[in-house]
């Protein structure tokens, strides 16, 4: 697996128990087709390991951090000298934001509104990394930015069509 | 409809197709329909269009026809486009397409919008996937926006200027000033990002390491701040103040206080304090206090602290989630070469995790455990490593057996215990060792002379309870064949005295040759035991053995076969030789073997010793065939030679020739070149010093299947009476493995 840089974190995955990905975001430049194989070889060793076991696997020169929750597995790959630990504090930080946002959330809300996971994620890591440690802002940022949504092509953005 | 029900009941369909095929065709329709509606004009649902797109892409299906879409959506002043169009571009473009340079623009222009999520969606992208390229461009901008915005923007500002100096390590310069600065933030987002940012620099460039040390007091500050701070319900996690923060704290002071005592000194009471004010009951604080440990490690920390570090580690073993024991147990062995002391206060609990539920907790306990192995505590970490050997998971057993030959090796108090351990795991896990165990402990064996009854003895229990362990039979085949006289001795001093005859040995080889859990090999080993047992210190009866030797004369098995017959003709017509050719084998030295314990086969030839001059070991029989009789021509001169092993000689030393034959007059001499890396010239002389001519003299070789044989020419065939002639003949010997010992040649 080529990597291009050093990066703390390399890619993010959520699928379900018969393997079907939900969510995948990749923080290094990565061909479509290793992407493919990347997939199936997480999958495979996720799924197959046995209930009382810890979270921490190693695949290649990674270290995969895994967690389920309810019928989703999530799945981290960091660099092999990260903190392991704080990695699995940031996949239950990303759930506890889509826990907020959807209210209880569960694996039909990430199927159905798969874009505002994409968004909230992108609210809460940047380029590989943490950008805000706190819940609440998150939430908000959010929020504001779904209202944003909502409102009608407005005269204050006409004049941008100009530049 | 509203678009977004669109997108869902297309979702809702894809999922309800019963079959692949019948998804395929849905989506293949849903592929077409959206591609025409990208060659509309604006129809006001671009984005669910692109949206659609998306979701088939993440089921695996190709979207590379909407990489352009994606380009025109971040274009739109419309926000909910542009946020599709840009999520579109971190999904299907990536540094490698050429289409992601299209965005460039686009993205410089939002850079500077006047809304700030239309900036946040460009600095996310940009730090997703912007190539080199477009980080050089766009560089100064990010700068700016570090030093004159929201910290809104500011958060994602610094991220972007991180992606930017890992493309781009020269740019690391342009921010360095912004990134000083930044460190005076309250904003929490941006002092992370700032940390982040800071550590990046410092990695890249050594020159902005020194100047950031300078920061250090500052960030003990921050630290302080953090961890003397009550709860804040922005960011308390788990009774932790933003640990995320803290963590990555500690990974900046971990990079500045490396290899520098000043900046050491000015962490070591904070590190301290962390150290113990950390709740470690809940991931969060056991996440914090796991980097404290790891900078502890690292920095020049005074030992006080590093022995509080080292305490820590152990505290963890004993937590009761596994996640915690596990990475103790990794941090644990990076250290414990070089804090051996104060990791071994912690072997008990190491010890006690052979025994944990979890295989990666039981991995990492088996490593600590074989490193912690010393002289002192042999005895006692050898009881519990062969009582994990017996427990332990299929796929460690052989890392497992190998760990422990290694630690005996090193360590063993006494020949006994060694080879009492050798077999104890031959008999637990004997499908698991590698190859040369079987004749590393031969080897063993051979040296401890005063205990060859004890072994044989108990081997030949062994034997008898269980066959279906390879090295092992094949080990009490060996030994049983050795050393069978003492085993029908019966009594030995140092177990209990067991009543065998010769019969019970014979039924016990015989199984062992008749099962069908037996290789080639061990039958191999099993039926030369058995003749073996012929030879006159053993008191064998000849008759059983004999038909047991003979059945396998037909024996589909090709070497079986060979041996069954060379056997044969040992007891038909060369039953005067047999007796020598059955002698007990001599003590093997280590450098004969030409392997190290637990070595695979290639590292093992740089540690011979070249030092000890040694004749090359033969066995010959001391009869000849036949006469040479006087006058009649003589027979065949048949010399059976067992060659043994291939020893290494110094080269400085001539080796003598070795008389092999001298009778009536006819002496043959062998003597030896020196050798050349593996291989070996041995020069037969003969000379004829009696009144008859000799004539058909023939030379025949045998040698073990690893050593390679070439004969030369020889100059004649025959010797005229009186030495008025001689002849000599070269045979050159090749052990390109350099391998032993093999034993027993086809007569050639």
């Amino acid at each position: 697996m080529v990597r291009y840089f050093k990066k703390i974190m390399h890619f993010l995955l959520l699928f379900s128990r018969q393997g079907r990905l939900r969510l995948q975001k990749w923080f290094t430049p990565t061909p479509e087709r290793e992407k493919k194989k990347i997939i199936r070889d997480m999958t495979a060793m996720v799924l197959a390991r046995k209930p009382k076991t810890c979270n921490f696997l190693h695949w290649m020169d990674l270290k995969v951090v895994y967690k389920r929750y309810a019928s989703l597995f999530f799945c981290l790959a960091i660099d092999d000298q990260e903190n392991e630990l704080l990695a699995l504090e940031i996949l239950h930080r990303y759930v506890e934001l889509l826990d907020k946002y959807f209210g209880n959330v569960c694996e039909l809300d990430i199927i159905f509104n798969f874009e505002k996971a994409y968004f909230i994620l992108d609210e809460f890591l940047i380029g590989g990394e943490v950008q805000e440690t706190s819940k609440q802002t998150v939430a908000r940022c959010i929020e504001a930015s779904d209202m944003l949504q909502e409102v009608k092509h407005t005269h204050t953005l006409a004049h941008m069509l100009i530049l | 409809m509203s678009p977004s029900v669109r997108l869902q009941e297309m979702i809702r369909v894809i999922r309800s197709a019963r079959t692949q095929g019948e998804e395929r065709g849905v989506i293949q329709r849903e592929c077409a329909a959206i591609r025409a509606q990208f060659r509309q004009a604006d129809n006001g649902g671009r984005s669910h269009n692109l949206a659609k797109l998306l979701y088939v892409h993440m089921l695996g299906y190709p979207a590379h026809f909407g990489q352009m879409e994606c380009v025109r959506l971040i274009a739109s002043p419309r926000y909910n486009e542009k946020r599709v169009g840009y999520l579109g571009a971190m999904m299907l473009l990536d540094e490698n397409q050429d289409a992601s340079l299209l965005i460039t623009n686009s993205i410089k222009n939002d850079l500077a919008h006047s809304s700030q999520y239309v900036q946040s969606l460009a600095l996310c992208t940009l730090a997703c996937m912007g190539s080199a390229e477009m980080c050089r461009d766009l560089a100064p901008e990010i700068d700016r926006l570090l030093r004159a915005s929201s910290s809104y923007i500011k958060k994602k500002a610094t991220l972007c200027a991180v992606h930017i100096v890992r493309k781009v390590p020269e740019l690391g310069e342009l921010f360095t000033p912004a990134a000083r600065a930044l460190l005076a933030e309250k904003n929490h987002g941006v002092l992370h990002g700032a940390v982040i940012l800071i550590t990046e620099l410092c990695e890249r460039n050594a020159q902005t390491l020194v100047q950031f040390r300078e920061a250090v007091p500052e960030l003990v500050h921050i630290m302080r701040g953090l961890v003397t701070s009550g709860y804040s319900p922005e960011h308390t996690v788990a009774g932790i103040s933003d640990p995320f923060l803290q963590v990555r704290i500690l990974r900046l002071l971990r990079i500045l206080g490396r290899n520098n005592d000043t900046a050491s000194d000015a962490m070591n009471d904070l590190l301290a304090q962390v150290a113990t004010n950390t709740d470690s009951s809940k991931t969060a604080g056991s996440a914090v206090l796991y980097e404290t440990v790891l900078t502890v490690m690292d920095i020049k920390s005074e030992s006080g602290l590093r022995v509080l570090a080292v305490n820590i580690l152990g505290r963890f073993l004993l937590n009761n989630d596994r996640n915690i024991r596990y990475i103790s147990m990794t941090s644990l062995q990076k250290i414990v070469s070089t804090d051996h002391n104060a990791v071994q206060r912690h072997r008990g609990t190491i010890v006690d995790c052979l025994k944990d539920q979890d295989a990666s907790v039981k991995r990492r306990a088996l490593e600590l455990s074989l490193a912690l192995v010393s002289a002192i505590n042999i005895r006692s970490m050898m009881k519990e490593l062969l009582l994990f050997l017996s427990t332990c998971p299929p796929e460690l057993k052989s890392h497992a057996a190998s760990g422990i030959f290694n630690a005996a090796e090193r360590y063993s108090p006494s020949q006994r215990w060694h080879i009492d351990t050798i077999l104890h795991v031959l008999i637990t896990a004997g499908a698991d060792v590698r190859d040369e165990t079987v004749p590393n402990l031969i080897q063993l064996i051979t040296n401890a002379s005063q205990l060859h009854c004890y072994t044989v003895h108990k081997l030949y229990r062994a034997l008898v309870a269980d066959i279906s362990q390879q090295p092992l039979v094949q080990v009490a085949c060996w030994c049983i064949g050795e050393y069978g006289d003492s085993l029908l001795q019966g009594d030995c001093e140092e177990t209990e005295p067991i009543q065998v005859t010769e019969d019970d040995i014979l039924d016990a080889l015989e199984t062992v040759l008749q099962s069908h859990m037996s290789s080639p090999a061990t039958r191999g080993f099993a039926l030369t035991a058995t003749m073996k047992l012929t030879s006159p210190r053993q008191r064998g009866e000849g008759g059983r053995i004999r038909s047991i030797v003979s059945i396998y004369g037909s024996c589909m098995d090709v070497e079986l076969q060979q041996r069954a017959v060379e056997y044969n003709a040992l007891f038909k017509k060369y039953d005067h030789m047999r007796a020598a050719v059955l002698e007990k084998m001599p003590v093997m030295d280590r450098s004969s073997m030409g392997q190290t314990n637990g070595e695979s086969g290639g590292g093992g030839v740089q540690e011979l010793e070249p030092t000890k001059p040694k004749q090359p070991e033969m066995m010959v029989a001391p009869q000849p065939a036949s006469q040479v009789g006087g006058g009649e021509g003589g027979g065949a001169v048949f010399l059976y030679i067992v060659y043994y092993g291939m020893v290494t000689m110094d080269p400085s030393v001539a080796p003598a020739a070795v008389t092999v034959y001298d009778k009536s007059g006819v002496v043959l001499k062998l003597s030896c070149e020196r050798p050349l890396d593996a291989s070996q010239t041995i020069t037969l002389t003969a000379t004829n010093t009696s009144d008859h001519d000799v004539s058909s003299l023939t030379l025949q070789a045998a040698v073990p299947k690893n050593v390679q044989l070439q004969m030369k020419a020889p100059s004649g065939d025959s010797l005229p009476a009186r030495s008025s002639a001689v002849v000599t003949q070269t045979v050159l010997l090749n052990n390109p493995n350099k391998v032993g010992p093999g034993w027993a040649g086809t007569p050639g």
